[in-house]
Order: structure tokens, then C-alpha cells, then sequence
């Protein structure tokens, strides 16, 4: 067990308050204890941790570029195998790291079965750069590259399924989690750090500045997104759901007025179709993953 | 003693005795064999590697930079577009400052799509920060890789180097080579081991970003440091000549300049046909010489205006285009002679493979004579 007392990001950086990624690190640190060397892509993390000459990491730490974070960690821990030391590999990585740009290097890396733990910090499109649309975007969210306007409901197209896709690649721990549930998450950090090979954990990390609300809001809004059925906590061992997060479902509409991102769904005139398509996701995803806590009647 | 070997298999067996323990590539023509054959060794238990089958050229250089940083000697191979493919790779790989050592056998760029030779690859990398090398024959290139393992990681320097050979015609090439034996390849080439690594122990933040009150001094650092390099290139290559026999000390190379009107300037295996075309001329009362450039970065620029200052002319052969200027090395030679009245010439040859024979480099020193230069040599007419 790691000590989860221990703090391995630093306070100091340069994170907005109520910044669901710097979260993430504190609390995915936490969960993989101080024998880690950490990989990051180039994006807001990255950023905000490491102006020189200043460093928020307390743990050995390493950028390259915006793409490549997993063939980074595959040369680190195939060096550590030769040189026999026993640190372990975390990447942290953002959604469009991850869901685009670096989907090369991830499908070589997890194919070859290098063992590190991947974690995508997911705020769900390109914060850093101004807030424009990823792979990971939700429908209908309205970003800088996917604005809601006269003819548009904003982006186009539901999520990819990253989970699903990196367990196709026959990853041994595949994982969601969300920064409203630290002990979960950080227990599932450690599972995945101790599983040998390629693991993956997509963790939901809401960006205030992007999803346009107050930075207190992270957690009840991180909250919400499971409350829903947005977003759904689930564990998958060798390609088969083990563990998932049940919930008293409430509507989807709860989750989506708390955020600017979502509002021309409901001003200047409430699009009723819309909602009920996203209704339709939350409920999809109920039914996959069985996540609804029947209530006995009184 | 002597072998008969291939010009990448060669390489590959130099690469072993240099010991890296994380090979990561990507294969491509020309480089194929050498990195068949290191993976033939790791198989065979002959090099202690891991060697990482990467799913591209960007993710073999991603992958060595991870290698690298957590202390491991680290080695890659490409050529033409995969090269090109880690442009960006490589530009963070020297801001880095990790000592990776990487083979080009190189081949043209497409388009059109050419699997033949030209220099055109790492010419075009040129200003990534990496040193470059370009060997003449199969013997100096694999020399070539214990010298950049020994200038990269020297403390003082800490930069990536390119060995470039020519693809096909020195790569594919059959030539008696002298190995090292691996009790001397250790005595030159010692283990590496970076004061600054990935490690739990002492943790440290690698490639973060700077503000505009830092970017500018890592420039100016990254090029101070390619620039002093020379000092550690010129003593690696005393160093080898003294345990080996074989001095590559000089960062440019003559070849019967000391009266030479006309003075060609090239780099890799085309000096070969030069010298022996030289040879030639010098029989029939010509004074032509060659300076060879074996360091294109860092650029030797004194030497090269040392080595030149008596021509009457120079021309030099350039088997890379900058595009909508002049050759790569013809800009360099202009640059080192700046302010000097000899004329420089510039010949754009041997593109994509085409042959270049030694009637053809006679035809260069007729032409450099008659005062008619910058051109690409040998077009088909009907281009015309």
C-alpha cells in the first residue's frame, strides 16, 4: 500500500482554482507512490506544473512532445528492465493526447505490451490551446471548433470509446474513474501500476475554465456527470467488466444546465429533441454497463 | 584482420560492440539490414539489448528518448522519410541534450517516391542540433559510431549525433572492413552513465517548458555547445587514431590540395569517384584537388577557409537542393569564404540515385573552369 498522506505534487503551480487535472496528479501520485517516473504530453498539465526553472513534481518526471508519451515510457521502461530497477511508469496524458493526436504511439506501445500504467486526464477537449473540440468531447457540447450557433448544437459526434479500444489491444486492467471518488481512483492507480503490462485508466476531470462554471463546482459537477449516467465508473480485467459504479440515475438535464459548454441547450429556448438524444446516451450507457439502483417500491 | 563484409551489416557489428541497451527502429530502405541484424543478435543473445519493434520512425526516436533519459545507451537507424517523420522528434531529442546515436543510410524524399540515395534526409535536419557525420566508405562509418558514441556523451557535450553513410551504395556495399575487437571497443568507449537521469532516487523534471526569459539562453546553449564540440570531436578522433591506427582527428579532409586550382568539395561516398578522378586529371598535368567534409554540424568553417584559401576556383558537388536556393554545402563554403575573391561554384548531383561517374566529375572541373556553375548537373535534355 502506498502512503497516501504523502503529497508528490507539490503546491505552487500554475493550475486555475478548481483545476479537475491538477486533482488528478495529486491524487493518481498518491494512489502510485514515490518509486514512479511520470511521462506527460505536452498540454495544460504540463504546463502549469513545469515553468522553468520551476517543477511541481516530486517524483522523477518527463515531457516530450504532444504525441508520443507512450513510446517515451515504452524506451524508459524498457531501460529500467535492462539497467534491473524497479520504478514504475505512469503516463498522464490529456484527452486529445490520448483520444488523437498520440493514438499511433498508444496502439504500438499497448500492442507490444511494455508495462506502464496509462492515465488519461479527460476534461474532455483541448484546454490548453483555448478549448476546442477532442475525440473526447461529448455531444453537443459547444467548444471554440465546435460552436453551438444558429445551425449547430455545437460538436457532432458522442465520445469515442478509448476504454473499449485499449481493451481490444488485450490490455490486462483497463479502468474509468473520477476525481469525485479519490479513494477509488487512487485504488485503482495502484491495481494498474501493479498489474503487470500495458494498463489503462480514463479519469474524469472536469476543466472549470473550458465547461464554463465556478471553480467550486468540480467535485459536485465530476459528481453529477455519474450521477447521470454520463459518465460511468467501471473496472474491466482481461477485456471483461469486473466492477461498475450503480447509481440512483438522476436526468441527464441536472448535469448539463450546471455548465456554459451546454447552455444554448437551453437558452434563449430549451431544445427539448437535443436533450432527449443526450437522455438517450446516459441511458445507453445505463444499459450496457447495468448501472441503475432499482428502488423498492414504498 | 580484414572481412569481407556488408556495409550494414558492418555498421550493425559496430553498433554491438558500442553496447546500447535500448535499440528502438523502424524499418525502412535502405536501412533494413542493419537493424535485421541487431535484432538478430538480440535473438541470439550475441548483444544484451532490448530491442523495441516500434510501430513507427516517430515512436523509435519517442521511444529512445525515454530510453536515454532514464540512462541507458541508446540507439536507432533511419533513413529519407522516416527521418523526416521524426523532424520533430528530433529537434527535442537535442534541446534534450540526450546522447542518442543514430545510423542514416541516406535516401532522396519524396515526391516522387525514390528509394535511392541522396543526402537530401539529413541535410534537411541540418538545424535540429544534432552533430552530423558523413562517412566515404564502409570502414570510416562504422569507425564513425564508436567516435559519436564517445563526442555525444562526453560530459561537455551531451548531444545526438547522426552517422550518415549513403544508402545502397555504401550500405548494400561488400568492403574489407578492420573490426574492433570488443576489449577495445570498451577501452575507447567507456560505460554511460549520465549525472542526470530519470530515477526515484534523486528525481528530477526533464523537458519542461520556458517562458520568453528562458527560450532564448537554451538556444543560445544548444548552439554554444554544438559549436565546442569540435574540441571533443578532434580529440575522439586523435584518441581512435592513437589505439587504432585510423585518425579522425580532422573535422575536413584533403586530398592533393596543396597546389590544386580547382578544389571539389564534397561529402560521403562520392569522394571515392573524386579521388580517383583526380587521380586521372593529376596524370594528365591537372591541378585538381578534393576537400572532404566529414563534420557538416558543427560546421568547421575555419578549416574549410584554411583549406581553400589558395584555390583558384571550387566547386562544390551538393547531392541535396535547398529548394528555391542553393545546395546545403555550397551555402556553408560561400558562408566560410565570405569576403574571399575565390568563386564558388555549385553543382546539384547524383539525386535520387542517379550515378555519378568520373567522366562526370571531369565534366564538373571543365565547367568550374569555364566559369559556369550553380546548376544541376546531368539533366535529362528534355527538361531544358
Amino acid at each position: 500500500m502506498t502512503d497516501k498522506n504523502c503529497e508528490l505534487f507539490d503546491c505552487g503551480h500554475r493550475a486555475c482554482g478548481g483545476c479537475g487535472a491538477a486533482l488528478a496528479a495529486r491524487l493518481v501520485l498518491k494512489g502510485a507512490g514515490e518509486n514512479t517516473i511520470v511521462v506527460s504530453s505536452t498540454g495544460c498539465m504540463e504546463v502549469f506544473s513545469t515553468p522553468y526553472p520551476e517543477t511541481a513534481w516530486k517524483v522523477p518526471w518527463i515531457h516530450s512532445l504532444f504525441e508520443n508519451a507512450s513510446a517515451v515510457a515504452s524506451g524508459i521502461e524498457a531501460s529500467l528492465k535492462k539497467q534491473g530497477r524497479t520504478e514504475k511508469v505512469v503516463i498522464m496524458a490529456g484527452d486529445g493526447a490520448t483520444f488523437d493526436i498520440g493514438m499511433l504511439c498508444i496502439s504500438g506501445a499497448f500492442e507490444r505490451g511494455h508495462d506502464f500504467t496509462y492515465v488519461c486526464y479527460d476534461n474532455e477537449a483541448y484546454m490548453n490551446t483555448g478549448i476546442q473540440r477532442s475525440g473526447a468531447t461529448p455531444y453537443d457540447a459547444s467548444t471554440t471548433t465546435s460552436p453551438a450557433g444558429s445551425h449547430s448544437f455545437g460538436n457532432k459526434r458522442p465520445k469515442k470509446d478509448m476504454p473499449m479500444i485499449l481493451a481490444a489491444h488485450g490490455a490486462p486492467y483497463v479502468a474509468t474513474a473520477s476525481i469525485a471518488y479519490p479513494a477509488d481512483l487512487m485504488q485503482k492507480v495502484e491495481k494498474a501500476i501493479n498489474t503487470p503490462g500495458p494498463c489503462y485508466i480514463q479519469l474524469h476531470a472536469p476543466c472549470c475554465t473550458g465547461w464554463g462554471f465556478e471553480g467550486e463546482k468540480t467535485m459536485e459537477i465530476a459528481k453529477l456527470a455519474i450521477d447521470t449516467g454520463l459518465w460511468v465508473n467501471y473496472e474491466m480485467i482481461d477485456g471483461t467488466v469486473t466492477k461498475v459504479k450503480k447509481v440512483v440515475r438522476k436526468p441527464v438535464e441536472e448535469y448539463l444546465k450546471t455548465q456554459k459548454r451546454f447552455r444554448h441547450l437551453f437558452k434563449p429556448k430549451r431544445q427539448d429533441a437535443e436533450i432527449a438524444l443526450i437522455q438517450a446516451i446516459a441511458d445507453r450507457n445505463a444499459a450496457k454497463y447495468g448501472i441503475d439502483i432499482k428502488l423498492k417500491k414504498e | 584482420m580484414l572481412k569481407i563484409t556488408e556495409g550494414s551489416i558492418a555498421v550493425a557489428d559496430a553498433v554491438r560492440l558500442c553496447r546500447p541497451q535500448v535499440v528502438a527502429a523502424y524499418p525502412i530502405t535502405p536501412q533494413t539490414h542493419i537493424v535485421e541484424a541487431l535484432a538478430d543478435m538480440v535473438a541470439n543473445a550475441t548483444l544484451d539489448a532490448d530491442y523495441i519493434t516500434v510501430e513507427s520512425e516517430f515512436s523509435a526516436l519517442s521511444a529512445c528518448i525515454g530510453a536515454s533519459a532514464a540512462g541507458s545507451r541508446t540507439y536507432s537507424a533511419t533513413t529519407s522519410q522516416g527521418l523526416a517523420l521524426m523532424f520533430e522528434v528530433c529537434f527535442n531529442v537535442a534541446g534534450m541534450r540526450l546522447p542518442i546515436v543514430m545510423t542514416i543510410a541516406n535516401r532522396a524524399l519524396g515526391a516522387p517516391l525514390s528509394i535511392w540515395n541522396d543526402q537530401q534526409d539529413s541535410i534537411s535536419l541540418r538545424d535540429s542540433g544534432w552533430l552530423q557525420f558523413y562517412a566515404e566508405d564502409n570502414q570510416e562509418a562504422t569507425d564513425l559510431h564508436y567516435i559519436a558514441y564517445r563526442v555525444a556523451e562526453d560530459p561537455a557535450v551531451l548531444l545526438p549525433a547522426f552517422v550518415c553513410f549513403d544508402g545502397f551504395i555504401l550500405s548494400h556495399t561488400y568492403e574489407p572492413i578492420e573490426m574492433l575487437s570488443q576489449e577495445d571497443a570498451d577501452k575507447y568507449l567507456p560505460k554511460f552513465e549520465p549525472k542526470d537521469r530519470l530515477d526515484a532516487k534523486d528525481p528530477i523534471s526533464f523537458g519542461m517548458y520556458a517562458t520568453p526569459d528562458y527560450y532564448l539562453e537554451f538556444r543560445y546553449e544548444n548552439d554554444k555547445v554544438l559549436k565546442d564540440a569540435r574540441t571533443a570531436i578532434q580529440n575522439a578522433g586523435k584518441e581512435f587514431g592513437k589505439m587504432f591506427g585510423r585518425d579522425y582527428s580532422a573535422m575536413v579532409e584533403g586530398y592533393q590540395l596543396e597546389d590544386a586550382e580547382t578544389v571539389l568539395v564534397a561529402m560521403g561516398s562520392i569522394c571515392g569517384t573524386v579521388k580517383d578522378s583526380i587521380d586521372e586529371m593529376r596524370a594528365e598535368g591537372k591541378k585538381v584537388g578534393l576537400l572532404r567534409i566529414r563534420v557538416f554540424r558543427p560546421f568547421p568553417s575555419e578549416d574549410v577557409a584554411k583549406a581553400l584559401l589558395k584555390a583558384k576556383r571550387v566547386a562544390v558537388l551538393d547531392k541535396n537542393i535547398s529548394l528555391g536556393a542553393k545546395g546545403a554545402v555550397a551555402l556553408e563554403i560561400k558562408d566560410a569564404l565570405y569576403g574571399s575573391p575565390v568563386p564558388v561554384y555549385d553543382y546539384i548531383i547524383a539525386l535520387g540515385g542517379r550515378d555519378v561517374r568520373k567522366k562526370d566529375i571531369r565534366e564538373v572541373v571543365a565547367l568550374a573552369e569555364k566559369g559556369k556553375g550553380d546548376l544541376f548537373y546531368g539533366l535529362r535534355t528534355e527538361v531544358l
